[in-house]
């Protein structure tokens, strides 16, 4: 058959309309369909075997795969913990912030849609950059990254106008920090930022799922931990598209804690006010409980710039401003204390028996040490003359009698007592990052300088000047340590219990002596030889008070200022404490003005103005001290 | 044995198995063929209704697509073969200029011109093509001597060969195969001489390579290479297969159930409801569906085999022929490209997959098909 058909094709090879043979034809189409037909069964038997590899074979695996895809544990970042002051005033709060945030994978093209978004709603470099930066170091796919915070509601207005051709764009609401009082409480509360590459090195990667930014100075950064809260988690069915299509289970976040403060949001808004224009330092303690009522450092800055991401320039700015408005010159600042540590050492020299309430001097307006050329002059030229007690010397400032005191004294005991009132040391607020100041003596100096102690350092060091060093938070704590008759207490900015805790420890000294120098130091106020006389007018209550000066000499100084701006710095420090009532004292503040050069006339009416405020506010002492819900 | 014994002892086996002429027969209609497509039909409705997210729009349409393809097909199979035959040269010619009138004057999408626009009408004439072509391969071969000559052959591979040509260049590589294909069968079942398959398949190792460095356009490649390593570019042409296979896999033996996928519910699975539905389908009925659909359509192909041996002239028998075998290519190409076997050409699952053009497409080769199932004897 198959012979007769090659002949027959064979014959027929040149006509088109060769003899068809049927038979042969249906036979040669069924073989031929049959053997299709075979392969589609075997091809099917293919597709079979293939879906039953997929689904039998790696079943389990498409299985996780699928729940990897579309279950997400999600973190619920905690709400962090708000602040308030004594009287219940919200100083740190949590408002909602509408971010715009940009998904990449849905982008068609990344650089193009910023580009469009920035024609729209403006972008600067430093949101470009972190964006890019954060970019590269989310987790999953689909998520959100934040390209701008605090969208306001214009804005917000145009992005959804437009957002049905920026495939992407996502505004998302998120809860930012807000510090109603800004600038005044700056240095206290410190402020959250972002969280930075070195950061999230060493925060724990679990507890700040979710969460974008971490205390960086003040209190937000001290009692980070409390504030956090803990993570919660949800699990999410999402979609392709990370939208969240189901809630599967949820753990809720913790909610970071309160914290209360003894601060008065009152009286820092003086403080505020007080300073001014000008550079400088007040606290402000509350002796019952060592609890700080204000701290204020001037000049200051708006922390709320710094929650969203302050820009390069801005920071740039704050950062290489001669001012320093960064500093918080409260716990960082160190400047010679000058005669303020007067009334101390007053109290040293009649606690070691040095001298008692009789011994008298003669001040012809300079002090030599025995065998020695040098005159140490007092700040009066001519002297304060005949018959200079030790209230004479603290009223009036005598440097002479100081000079002679100390020496005879020794450093040993200046050492002893500045120690006991807190100086060189840190007082333990609980703040971030404080100094130490320096209360010197032999030991420090042959540490520090590699050189032995001499009787002229002696004479520096009896005026607080020379090497001593002292943080104006230092000063505070020294004053209420004076005016609590030597209750050792450590500054504190949160109030932990209602009840006051007794003081760690107490600076042993004769009731008599203690009066004695509380006298003196009223007098400095109410006397009309007081070197703060001028702050008394009007005042209906008792004051104690010591000015002080210090030297700026030595102080670190930009080349780059013109004349009359290094003649202005290098003028001397203004320097005042004080604590009222004298019957009863409740609050000890001190105040630095840099370059206010004399304590009397720049330093003291701030303190006047701080305790006046405080004595209007509470004028019962209860009210302060044993303040209770 | 007269060639008029054999053909009157076909027509009454086939008249003994029915008797005298239904009501069906009446209507042109192959009864069991009607049957299984409408049951095809159904199943894809209730696919499309879960893998659309529950969409009643999709469903309308598909249905008014189901409807016209119907018609197209009762249309259809109202021509008798032989107009079919004697007439089948026009359709392979008007579309053929349509087709280079795609190249001067189309309009598409993505660097692609595949459509042409007529009164605001679009429509891609490559679809014509994959009917056009058996049809005139079959009637220029049916009525030769078989097998065929080899000038006959060589007649056949330009007829066949010219569609895909300007298809390619469009560029739509995987009609072109397709095409191609259709006409292909045609020659097989013609006899094409076992020694020009041989020829054939060197000349493929000889010319694929050389496609892939001239013909074949980036995204082209991509798709061939996405197949291979799907993993290497997981957000982007790889991202259908890596998520099909997983909607796939992770429907096991008995599925997820229907409208349960949780792949294809929450958007994962592109193209869901086109040319991806078996995923749904496969995630949701499991390998049991899916064994039960592959089931389903080998039945379709067995009727339509049936009506292949029983067509009264060889031009019905190559026709039919080459409609059932570029059906089953369909299915083939679908399933393998979405389970990952074959790179992904875009090839909707027939009857299954929503889309008017596929629909209307398949439906009227159908219709030819029922032409032949219900020709009379023939008078030569």
């Amino acid at each position: 058959m198959k012979q007769g058909c090659l002949q027959l094709q064979s014959f027929s090879m040149n006509d088109d309309h060769a003899l068809k043979n049927p038979l042969l034809e249906t036979r040669l189409f069924v073989a031929r369909l049959l053997f299709a037909v075979l392969v589609v069964v075997l091809l099917s038997g293919v597709l079979v075997w293939r879906y039953y590899h997929l689904q039998v074979a790696r079943h389990e695996g498409f299985v996780t795969l699928s729940d990897r895809n579309r279950v997400l544990v999600e973190p619920a970042p905690p709400t962090r913990g708000l602040i308030f002051d004594r009287n219940g005033v919200l100083l740190a709060d949590n408002r909602p912030s509408f971010n715009l945030s940009i998904v990449a994978e849905r982008a068609n093209d990344l650089e193009a849609l910023l580009d469009e978004v920035e024609g729209l709603i403006g972008i600067s470099d430093t949101q470009r950059e972190r964006f890019y930066k954060q970019l590269k170091r989310r987790r999953r796919p689909y998520e959100p990254v934040p390209l701008r915070l605090d969208l306001s509601e214009r804005e917000q207005g145009i992005l959804a106008v437009n957002e049905y051709h920026l495939p992407g764009v996502e505004v998302t609401v998120q809860l930012l920090r807000n510090y109603p009082f800004g600038k005044e409480l700056a240095h206290v509360l410190g402020y959250v930022g972002r969280i930075n590459d070195q950061e999230i090195q060493e925060l724990d990667p679990v507890r700040y799922s979710g969460t974008l930014v971490v205390g960086k100075t003040g209190l937000e950064k001290y009692y980070e931990g409390e504030l956090l809260g803990e993570v919660g988690y949800q699990t999410v069915e999402t979609n392709a598209r990370g939208r969240v299509m189901r809630h599967l289970e949820r753990t809720d976040p913790v909610p970071g804690k309160d914290l209360h403060l003894y601060l008065d949001s009152r009286l820092q808004h003086v403080i505020y006010e007080a300073l001014g224009e000008e550079r400088g330092a007040v606290v402000a303690i509350e002796i019952a409980s060592g609890g700080v009522l204000a701290m204020g450092s001037a000049p200051t800055f708006d922390t709320n710039e710094f929650v969203t991401g302050i820009s390069f320039d801005n920071y740039d700015a704050l950062l290489n401003s001669p001012d320093r408005p960064l500093f918080d010159r409260v716990l960082q600042g160190q400047y010679p204390p000058g005669s303020t540590v007067k009334p101390l050492y007053g109290l040293a020299a009649l606690e070691s028996g040095t001298i008692n309430s009789d011994h008298r001097i003669y001040d012809p307006g300079f002090y030599q040490l025995k065998n020695e050329e040098r005159k140490y002059r007092d700040w009066k030229k001519g002297g304060h003359g005949n018959k200079i007690y030790l209230r004479d010397a603290i009223v009036q400032s005598c440097d002479t009698f100081f000079y002679d005191v100390g020496v005879r004294m020794t450093i040993d005991t200046l050492s002893i007592y500045g120690t006991r009132f807190g100086l060189g040391r840190k007082t333990g607020i609980d703040m971030p990052t404080e100094r130490a100041g320096i209360m010197p003596s032999r030991a420090w100096k042959r540490g520090a300088k590699g050189l032995a102690w001499y009787p002229g350092d002696t004479v520096n060091t009896s005026i607080g000047q020379g090497f001593t060093l002292a943080t104006p938070m230092q000063l505070a704590v020294a004053t209420a340590r004076m005016a609590s008759r030597g209750e050792m207490r450590s500054p504190q900015l949160v109030r932990k219990q209602h009840a006051v805790s007794p003081p760690a420890g107490r600076i042993q000294a004769t009731d008599s002596h203690w009066n004695y120098i509380h006298q003196a130091m009223q007098d400095v106020v109410h006397n009309r030889r007081g070197t703060a006389q001028g702050i008394n007018r009007g005042l209906n209550y008792h004051m104690a008070g010591k000015t002080g000066t210090a030297q700026v000499i030595g102080m670190k100084q930009d080349e780059e200022y013109d004349v009359e701006m290094v003649a202005k710095r290098n003028r001397d420090h203004a320097l005042f404490i004080a604590f009222a009532p004298v019957e009863n004292p409740r609050i000890a503040v001190s105040v630095i003005i840099e370059n206010g050069e004399h304590g009397s006339s720049a330093a003291a009416p701030v303190a006047r103005k701080v305790i006046d405020a405080f004595m209007e506010y509470y004028p019962e002492p209860e009210g302060v001290a044993d303040e209770s819900e | 044995m007269s060639r008029s014994d054999f053909v009157r002892h076909m027509g009454s086996g086939g008249s003994a198995i029915y008797g005298a002429p239904s009501q069906w027969q009446k209507l042109h209609m192959d009864f069991p063929l009607l049957v299984l497509l409408v049951l095809l039909a159904g199943v894809g409705l209730f696919v499309l209704y879960s893998a659309s997210g529950q969409s009643a729009h999709y469903v309308n349409r598909q249905l008014v697509y189901y409807g016209v393809g119907l018609v197209v097909m009762l249309v259809t199979a109202q021509i008798p073969p032989r107009i079919l035959e004697r007439w089948g040269a026009l359709p392979y010619l008007g579309g053929v200029l349509l087709l280079v009138g795609v190249l001067f004057f189309g309009v598409g999408a993505k660097g692609a011109q595949r459509w042409l626009e007529i009164g605001g009408f679009r429509f891609q004439p490559s679809e014509i093509l994959k009917i056009a072509v058996p049809l005139m391969l079959a009637q220029y071969l049916g009525k030769r001597a078989l097998p065929p000559n080899f000038k006959h052959v060589f007649f056949a591979l330009i007829f066949i060969g010219v569609p895909p040509v300007l298809v390619v260049l469009q560029p739509d590589l995987g009609t072109a195969i397709l095409i191609g294909i259709s006409g292909f069968f045609v020659l097989f079942l013609a006899g094409l001489p076992k020694r020009y398959l041989g020829f054939a398949g060197l000349a493929a190792t000889v010319v694929l390579p050389l496609m892939w460095f001239y013909v074949l356009h980036d995204y082209q490649k991509q798709r061939i290479l996405t197949m291979f390593n799907p993993e290497a570019d997981k957000l982007g042409s790889g991202w259908n297969i890596i998520q099909s296979t997983i909607a796939i896999g992770s429907g096991g033996i008995h599925g997820k159930g229907w409208m349960q996928g949780t792949q294809s519910q929450l958007d994962f699975l592109p193209e869901s409801h086109t040319d991806f539905i078996i995923a749904v389908f496969a995630e949701e009925f499991g390998l049991i569906g899916v064994t039960l659909l592959v089931g389903l359509f080998l039945l379709i192909i067995i009727r339509c085999v049936i009506i292949c041996l029983r067509a009264q002239s060889m031009f019905g028998r190559l026709l039919a022929g080459s409609i059932t075998l570029t059906f089953f290519v369909y299915i083939f190409v679908n399933m393998g490209m979405v389970s990952g076997i074959l790179p992904v050409v875009g090839v909707p699952l027939p009857l299954v997959s929503y889309g008017g053009t596929s629909i209307v497409t398949l439906m009227l080769g159908f219709g030819m098909l029922m032409s032949i199932s219900t020709e009379r004897k023939r008078s030569i």
